[in-house]
């Protein structure tokens, strides 16, 4: 696809495969961006405000929630609580990809972790256990990602009121389409397979009762935690 | 909102979001981890994945209900995107599919 890598450093080639490998989500990121932009303006923020968001905290869920909180009055307090529990799967992500993250002085690590979203993560850790990552090639994946969100949620912010729908181009599928693909790439085996059905099911079950993101946490330990069982119980009774 | 009460939240929002993405990967990448742990990490994306999935595409409206028929336009257009990745396994393809699929439901409604 880069047809002049010869001329290129390699550093700069990681950079750009890893921008490159941020498409999809950037696909995602403008139009969720711009909804959210388009809804932080509604909630009473100002443009610079809508923006600073994106910028320092960096987390569409959290956001999203955060801004309707804010249009039905909430308290400062109660807003930066929902965040801390709506964004406590980030400890997963950031666990998993641990093992791969090794080789990366302190620094480094301090500030690739800040771009870890659902998006990056579910796109980065099915390229890692192939190839260990070099620092330029996250850089390339997490920035490529974060200016995407920013610039979708400042166009989002300054258009306000002229709300045009990125539904009616199916740009709303583009994040769930994109896991679809990234989960097909990760069942390698029957027990990965059963403990993504199992989680699904855990996370649907733990939906009817409460918000779709807080059936996440618990869905991914305790199947996770079956798939170890499961793994070591095949392991003890195979000759 | 006045900048002072925005601020603070903004730096609360920024202080709890930032602490769960960077003090996991800190600790366990300096850490020997013992192999059931790796063994769960491993587990760890398929079970994010589908967990995340499940509820936006089979609960599409929020309210907690499941919408199996084909009401749901989320569920029809994982069809052609699921089989597309499970052949190609190409993600933008997979992807493109699935957005297409959403856009002509979309303009064909019912």
């Amino acid at each position: 696809m880069w047809s002049s890598t010869r001329t290129q450093s390699p550093r700069l080639q990681l950079f750009l495969l890893g921008v490159q490998s941020a498409i999809p989500i950037m696909a995602g990121y403008i139009p969720v961006g711009f909804a959210y932009g388009v809804l932080a303006r509604q909630s009473g923020l100002s443009l610079l405000q809508s923006t600073a968001m994106s910028i320092v905290v960096y987390a569409g869920s959290s956001q999203f929630i955060a801004v309707s909180m804010l249009a039905g009055g909430g308290a400062v307090g109660a807003v930066i609580s929902t965040t801390l529990l709506v964004n406590l799967r980030h400890l997963l992500f950031s666990a998993s990809l641990a093992p791969y993250f090794r080789r990366f002085p302190s620094p480094v690590l301090a500030f690739l972790s800040f771009g870890i979203t659902d998006e990056t993560y579910a796109v980065g850790i099915g390229q890692y256990p192939d190839r260990e990552p070099r620092g330029a090639q996250v850089l390339g994946l997490h920035l490529a990602s974060y200016l995407s969100w920013i610039i979708g949620s400042c166009i989002g912010a300054a258009a306000g009121g002229i709300v045009g729908d990125g539904a009616r181009w199916g740009l709303d599928f583009a994040l769930p389409g994109m896991f679809i693909a990234l989960l097909i790439g990760q069942i390698k085996d029957g027990i990965t397979l059963i403990v993504a059905m199992l989680s699904g099911l855990i996370s649907i079950t733990l939906a009817r009762f409460h918000s779709a993101t807080w059936g996440v946490i618990p869905a991914t330990i305790i199947s996770a935690a079956v798939g170890v069982v499961f793994k070591q119980w095949i392991q003890r009774h195979s000759p | 909102m006045d900048s002072k009460t925005f601020a603070l939240m903004l730096g609360g929002m920024f202080l709890v979001t930032y602490a769960s993405r960077v003090l996991p990967i800190m600790v366990l990448s300096r850490l020997r981890m013992p192999q059931w742990l790796l063994n769960w990490l491993s587990f760890v994306p398929a079970a994010v994945l589908t967990a995340l999935l499940a509820p936006a595409i089979l609960m599409p409206d929020g309210s907690g209900d499941l919408i199996l028929g084909l009401n749901n336009q989320y569920l029809i257009a994982s069809i052609p995107t699921l089989v597309m990745a499970i052949r190609t396994r190409n993600l933008i393809l997979s992807v493109a599919v699935g957005v297409v699929t959403m856009a002509i439901l979309r303009y064909y409604p019912g």
